[in-house]
C-alpha cells in the first residue's frame, strides 16, 4: 500500500514500503510554467531534508527544489533529461524526480496529507 | 509595498481568457493564457499569428512644422529624412551617450507618433514636453491602445478586417480606419516576424481583438512569449540589455544613428558616442548560445574558453523555443565579440559551454519592399 504526502515547498512524496518517490506538485508546475531543464542529483548521493536537491529551469526562471525527506538516492528519472516537459504534463506521475531510501520514516509522517496540502494552497492564494 | 498598478483596456478580456496576470512596468499584464504556455504561444507566433496586448506602451503624438528638427535635439536619429508613411527605430540619449529609452518614431501625414516603453512612459513624455516645447505640440494619446499582431499569418488576418494593410512593407505606417474610427497602423513588431502594431481608440480595442480572434490562425500571446520571441530575434529590451548606462555603440545599435548626424555631431552624448564609433568600446553586445539545455539568465558571468578570465555578463536570457536552445544577450570584451568564439557562462556555479553568435538567433521574416 502506498501513501502520498506533500510539503509546503510544493513537493509530493509517495512512500511504497521502504522507497520514497519524490516530485513536484501540479500546483508547482503551474506556477513555474514550461519546464525546459531539470538538474537532478545522482544515484548514490544523499539528500538532506529541507536542503536543495534539484533545480528546475522553466522559460521564466530557475527554481530550487528542496528535499522533503533525508535519504539515499536509488534512482533518478532519466526521462527528464530528454523530456523535461513531463514535469508539466504529468507532474505527479511520469514527471517524478528521484527515488530514495528514507533515512527516517518518521519524517514522512510530519508531511501534509492531500487534504491539508489542498487547503494550504487555497490559503496562500 | 503596495503598488498602484494600471490596467490596459483589455484587462477583463485577459481574465476571461484565463491569463496569468503579472506586474510589469507598473501595469497588470498577461504573462500567458490558459491552455497554452509560453512555449506554445511562442511557436504559434512563429507558425501562425499571435495577438499581444501592448497597450502598456505609451503613444505620444507630436504636431508642428518642426517635429523632425526637434527630435534631432534629443536623439541621434536622422528624422529630417524620415519620409511620410515611414517609421524609424531610435533612442533618447543622455549627456553620457546612455540610452534613456528606445523608441519608434513614425511620420504620419499630419503628425509624428513616438511609441515608448511602458516603464519610461511618464519620463519620456516629460522629456519631450520640455525639450520639444519650441518645436512641437506634445500629447500622450491616452485614449488609444496599442495591439501587436505578429506572425506569418498576421497580414492575412488583419487584412480581412482592415484591407489596406495588405501591401504594407516593414517599417511603413498608415493611418487607416477601424469601425469608422482612426486606426494608426505600422508594419513592425518585436518578434522578428512579419506583423503589425495597431493603435485604435480604447473603447474599440476589445472589439478589434475579438474580431481578430475569430480567425482560427490567431491566438492570444502574453509577455512571456513576447520576451522569448524578441530574444531569438536579437532585439534588446530597455531596462535589461540597454539603459542609461549603455551607449548605442556598445549595444551594436550604431546603424540607428544617421550618417548625417554623425558628421554634424549635434545630439546629447555626442562626444562619447562619436569617440566610441571612432575608437571602439570596452564592451560590445553579442548573442550567446549555450550548448546545453540550461537557460542562462541576466547577470550570469561570461568567461573565456579556459574559464579563468571574466570577459562579460549576460543581460537577458531565456529558452528559445524555435531554435530549441537557450538564447541570451550580453556584453563582452570586444576581443571576443566574433561569431563562433567559444566561451563559458557561469550558471549555479558551473561553467557551461557556450558560443558567441551573430544576431539574430532566428532569421527575421520581415516583408520588405
Amino acid at each position: 500500500m502506498s501513501q502520498i504526502k506533500f510539503t509546503k515547498e510544493h513537493e509530493w512524496v509517495i512512500l511504497e514500503q521502504n522507497t520514497a518517490v519524490i516530485g513536484i506538485t501540479n500546483h508547482a508546475q503551474e506556477q513555474l510554467g514550461d519546464v525546459v531543464f531539470v538538474e537532478l542529483p545522482q544515484v548514490g548521493e544523499t539528500i538532506v531534508k529541507d536542503k536543495q536537491m534539484a533545480v528546475v529551469e522553466s522559460v521564466k526562471a530557475a527554481s530550487e527544489v528542496y528535499a522533503p525527506l533525508s535519504g539515499k538516492i536509488i534512482e533518478v528519472n532519466s526521462s527528464l533529461a530528454t523530456s523535461p516537459e513531463l514535469v508539466n504534463n504529468s507532474p505527479e506521475k511520469d514527471g517524478w524526480f528521484i527515488k530514495i531510501t528514507p533515512e527516517n520514516i518518521q519524517e514522512f509522517d510530519t508531511l501534509m496529507t492531500k487534504e491539508e496540502y489542498d487547503n494550504f494552497i487555497k490559503e496562500i492564494f | 509595498m503596495i503598488e498602484d498598478l494600471r490596467r490596459t483596456p483589455l484587462y477583463d478580456f485577459h481574465i476571461e481568457n484565463g491569463a496569468k496576470i503579472v506586474p510589469f512596468a507598473g501595469f497588470e499584464m498577461p504573462l500567458q493564457y490558459a491552455g497554452a504556455g509560453i512555449i506554445a504561444e511562442h511557436k504559434h507566433t512563429r507558425e501562425k499569428a499571435s495577438l499581444f496586448d501592448v497597450a502598456h506602451m505609451g503613444i505620444i503624438k507630436l504636431e508642428g512644422e518642426e517635429v523632425a528638427k526637434g527630435l534631432e535635439t534629443i536623439t541621434p536619429g536622422d528624422f529630417l529624412s524620415l519620409a511620410v508613411g515611414k517609421q524609424k527605430y531610435s533612442f533618447f540619449t543622455n549627456e553620457n551617450g546612455g540610452i534613456i529609452d528606445d523608441i519608434m518614431v513614425a511620420n504620419y501625414p499630419n503628425f509624428f507618433i513616438v511609441v515608448v516603453n511602458a516603464a519610461s512612459r511618464n519620463n519620456d513624455l516629460l522629456l519631450m514636453q520640455q525639450k520639444l516645447a519650441n518645436y512641437a505640440k506634445v500629447t500622450e494619446l491616452d485614449d488609444y491602445a496599442l495591439l501587436a499582431l505578429q506572425g506569418p499569418m498576421a497580414r492575412k488576418a488583419l487584412a480581412k478586417i482592415i484591407p489596406d494593410v495588405s501591401d504594407m512593407t516593414f517599417m511603413q505606417v498608415r493611418e487607416s480606419q477601424f469601425m469608422n474610427n482612426p486606426a494608426l497602423i505600422s508594419c513592425s513588431g518585436y518578434t522578428g516576424e512579419d506583423g503589425f502594431e495597431i493603435a485604435v481608440p480604447n473603447y474599440l480595442v476589445e472589439t478589434l481583438a475579438r474580431k481578430l480572434l475569430e480567425n482560427p490562425d490567431v491566438k492570444m500571446a502574453g509577455l512571456g512569449a513576447r520576451d522569448t520571441l524578441r530574444l531569438e530575434a536579437g532585439l534588446p529590451l530597455h531596462g535589461n540589455d540597454i539603459d542609461a548606462f549603455t551607449t548605442p555603440v556598445e549595444a551594436q545599435l550604431t546603424w540607428a544613428i544617421g550618417k548625417r548626424r554623425q558628421i554634424e555631431g549635434n545630439f546629447p552624448g555626442k562626444e562619447i558616442i562619436l569617440a566610441q564609433i571612432a575608437n571602439g568600446t570596452d564592451l560590445l553586445m553579442v548573442g550567446i548560445k549555450v550548448d546545453s539545455k540550461i537557460p542562462v539568465r541576466s547577470h550570469a558571468v561570461i568567461k573565456d574558453e579556459t574559464g579563468d578570465e571574466e570577459i562579460g555578463m549576460i543581460t537577458s536570457g531565456t529558452f528559445g523555443a524555435t531554435i530549441n536552445a537557450p538564447v541570451a544577450l550580453g556584453y563582452i570584451d570586444p576581443a571576443f565579440a566574433t561569431d563562433g568564439i567559444n566561451v563559458k557562462v557561469v550558471v549555479h556555479g558551473n561553467l557551461l559551454d557556450a558560443k558567441v553568435v551573430n544576431l539574430p538567433f532566428v532569421p527575421h521574416n520581415y516583408v520588405r519592399k
